[in-house]
């Protein structure tokens, strides 16, 4: 059991429990918070995959800002400290259903391709995880520009749609 | 290798003593790693007593008083000392009703995050906690997880006055996050990589000079980031009484005012490493010493000009804190980016680093200037509406007029 | 590049001492005398009338939503400022279109009076 093997069990063990929190809680707000402890428990796995910058994107943007953003959206569609729902389903036979069949189909598929694993040929340049060779690869016309710049107009759609749904009235 | 303290000492002038006792004792990493961070975070927690005294003493001396004099001399010296055994002896009173987790997990939480960041601050040539290729990105992803210590403590308090403080400070910290974030762009465009370090050995000509006008966005961000004057709004003893911390009490109410002077002092030793070049100076190299006591020195020194900053303005409304923002601030921030980027690639490559800090240095005056103008004359514009809505039928008055109370006080 | 945060792992183990001790210490040494007027939340000084309730304005929402956008923003732009030293001028334009788009972003929002605090 090497330390490594330690601290993912730690890491996973924290990001399921919260994600069960999150799931079952009554507290719209404890599970919220919940939520950010899952995003945080998904940063750490980011840590031991080697992708610094990844997990520290995730923190800066689910914990900094979309956290917030369902929390304040919790409080203004819910009386302040009346955040206390039910957790459970009014519909359980379709949702159990549902439940079951997306687990076997996960289970069918991890079994049928776990044995023909084995480590990728990943290149050099991708292990060696250098963040100058993403910004790179974001400007580059044969690699990800497009993509770029479609998530800038993605952003601009995004803000537009959100204010002329949340856009505070004219008051009269 | 066998132990001699003369080694041992030359090695603590050369700042070498981690490689020192791994040579000689065959000490494991993290053993050592352990021990630093021990130096470092009681250092940090031993700074704030010195920090809530010189900050005293110099708000009272700005103000025409002398401050505290009785405790520990003639200068009052003890005086944190006093107030933080006060503090230990003072009654834990939790609210009823306060949600337990979340109520006593926040000012660790709090803590935690103002240590954290100082885990990639380089101090001298070859000390730093850990040169994380991300250093930067790193230190905006742990105030992030201050604001959620904030939330915590508002919402565990069980009390609605502290939610509401709590969502306020929530509401500023996070839109001075973003001209903080964005500001922060232009050194790491000029010194090609987010780590640290290599900032500092970047900067042949310190960037202030280079890139004054990010400097001073990324300082007027820091302070509202802070939550000092003139942003501190939410501590003000006329506003919603004490914020998010108003049902804490004794050490755990201390635990908050010690994170904001904790930050106080990052936020000073980050500004040092971006823009005043860290620990650069003559014979800082050979001698990592003399690194470090720039170093100092010029923490201490932007430090003493945040609290002449709060000696000095008065407070800013939240809705002038929030316009000033994301009218003013965020604007100028994109388009200095792209001046920035503009300007460094329309220059030859072999430039000479000083030509370059010239040329960025007048756009960075050009642009600064004509913001000011701009915004100036749209201030001039609003005076003059409400002017001729108030008289209607009185020609407006053209010309200068003295500066409302409603324009933001960096525009001066 | 792991070990790198290692170091983070452990700092922020031990960072956790560093609040608790002087918080046990007082734990330790603090008088304790609850009584229920002591422990009723604070309302400048009268009782509470009704439910813990108040109304959220929708300004605190659209600032979140606002940030998120120029958050998301930033970290594109973070990798491509350190990758900065190796791109050509033609990047650049690609980074002027980029913060373009978004400041017509921002100013949509501000034109339809959105960034008020009312």
């Amino acid at each position: 059991m090497t330390v490594q093997q330690v601290v993912f069990i730690i890491i996973s063990a924290f990001t399921l429990l919260s994600a069960v929190i999150v799931v079952t809680d009554r507290n719209l707000f404890r599970s919220a918070i919940a939520l950010m402890a899952s995003f945080l428990g998904v940063a750490g796995l980011y840590i031991l995959l080697d992708a610094g910058f990844l997990a520290v994107a995730q923190i800066i943007v689910y914990i900094g800002a979309i956290s917030i953003l369902i929390i304040f959206a919790i409080m203004m569609t819910r009386r302040m400290m009346q955040t206390v729902e039910s957790p459970f389903n009014p519909r359980p036979i379709s949702g159990a259903i549902a439940a079951v069949g997306v687990c076997a189909l996960l289970i069918f598929i991890a079994v049928s391709t776990w044995p023909d694993v084995e480590a990728a040929n990943v290149s050099d340049i991708v292990l060696r995880g250098s963040v100058s060779q993403m910004g790179r690869f974001l400007v580059s016309p044969d690699a990800y520009v497009i993509p770029f710049e479609v998530a800038s107009v993605l952003l601009l759609a995004a803000l537009i749609g959100a204010v002329a749904i949340a856009r505070p009235e004219k008051d009269s | 290798m066998s132990f001699d303290v003369i080694d041992f000492l030359e090695s603590l002038f050369k700042l070498t003593v981690a490689d020192y006792l791994r040579q000689v004792f065959g000490v494991p990493e993290w053993i050592i790693d352990v021990v630093q961070i021990f130096i470092l975070a009681t250092f940090l927690l031993l700074n704030v007593l010195i920090l809530i005294w010189l900050e005293r003493k110099l708000i009272s001396r700005f103000q025409d008083r002398i401050g505290p004099n009785r405790v520990g001399g003639r200068y009052g010296l003890l005086q944190s000392v006093a107030d933080a055994l006060k503090m230990l002896t003072k009654e834990f009173i939790t609210p009823s009703g306060a949600d337990r987790i979340a109520y006593n997990l926040a000012p660790f939480i709090i803590v935690v995050s103002a240590l954290l960041m100082w885990a990639v601050i380089p101090f001298a040539p070859g000390v730093v906690g850990t040169d994380l290729n991300v250093g930067l990105f790193y230190i905006l992803a742990v105030s992030s997880i201050s604001v959620v210590a904030l939330l915590l403590a508002g919402w565990g308090s069980n009390n609605k006055y502290a939610l509401l403080g709590a969502f306020r400070s929530v509401a500023q910290l996070v839109s001075y996050e973003v001209p903080m974030v964005l500001a922060l762009l232009i050194p790491i465009m000029l010194a090609g990589s987010m780590s640290l370090q290599r900032i500092v050995y970047a900067q042949e000509v310190w960037y202030i000079l280079v890139v004054p006008l990010s400097a001073i966005i990324f300082l007027i961000s820091a302070l509202a980031e802070l939550g000092r004057t003139p942003f501190d709004l939410l501590e003000a003893e006329s506003e919603i009484v004490a914020g998010y911390h108003i049902e804490y009490s004794g050490m755990k109410w201390g635990m908050f005012m010690m994170s904001e002077f904790i930050n106080a002092f990052f936020m000073s030793a980050l500004f040092t490493t971006i823009y005043l070049g860290g620990w650069r100076g003559p014979g800082a190299v050979e001698y990592p010493l003399l690194g470090l006591v720039y170093f100092s020195i010029k923490t201490f020194l932007i430090l003493f000009v945040l609290i002449w900053i709060r000696g000095t303005f008065p407070r800013v409304r939240i809705d002038q804190l929030l316009n000033f923002n994301w009218k003013f601030l965020v604007p100028i921030t994109l388009v200095l980016i792209m001046a920035v980027a503009l300007i460094v690639k329309l220059l030859p490559d072999d430039v000479s680093s000083w030509v370059l800090a010239a040329v960025l240095f007048m756009a960075n005056l050009a642009i600064g200037l004509g913001a000011l103008e701009i915004f100036r004359r749209s201030a001039h514009r609003q005076r003059q509406a409400v002017e001729a809505a108030r008289n209607p039928g009185t020609a407006p008055v053209a010309g200068t007029s003295p500066e409302a109370h409603s324009a933001p006080a960096s525009a001066h | 590049m792991l070990s790198d945060w290692q170091f983070i792992l452990l700092f922020s183990v031990i960072a956790l001492v560093f609040p608790g001790a002087p918080i046990l210490i007082a734990q330790l040494i603090n008088p304790k005398k609850p009584n229920p007027i002591k422990q009723s939340t604070y309302e400048c000084g009268v009782e509470t009338v009704g439910d813990t309730w108040i109304q959220f304005k929708v300004q605190y929402y659209i600032f979140a939503l606002v940030f998120v956008v120029f958050d998301v923003e930033a970290v594109f732009l973070f990798p491509i400022a350190a990758a900065f030293n190796q791109l050509a001028l033609f990047a650049v334009m690609e980074i002027i279109l980029f913060v373009v788009i978004l400041l017509v972003a921002l100013g949509y929002v501000w034109r339809k009076g959105a960034l008020e605090w009312f």
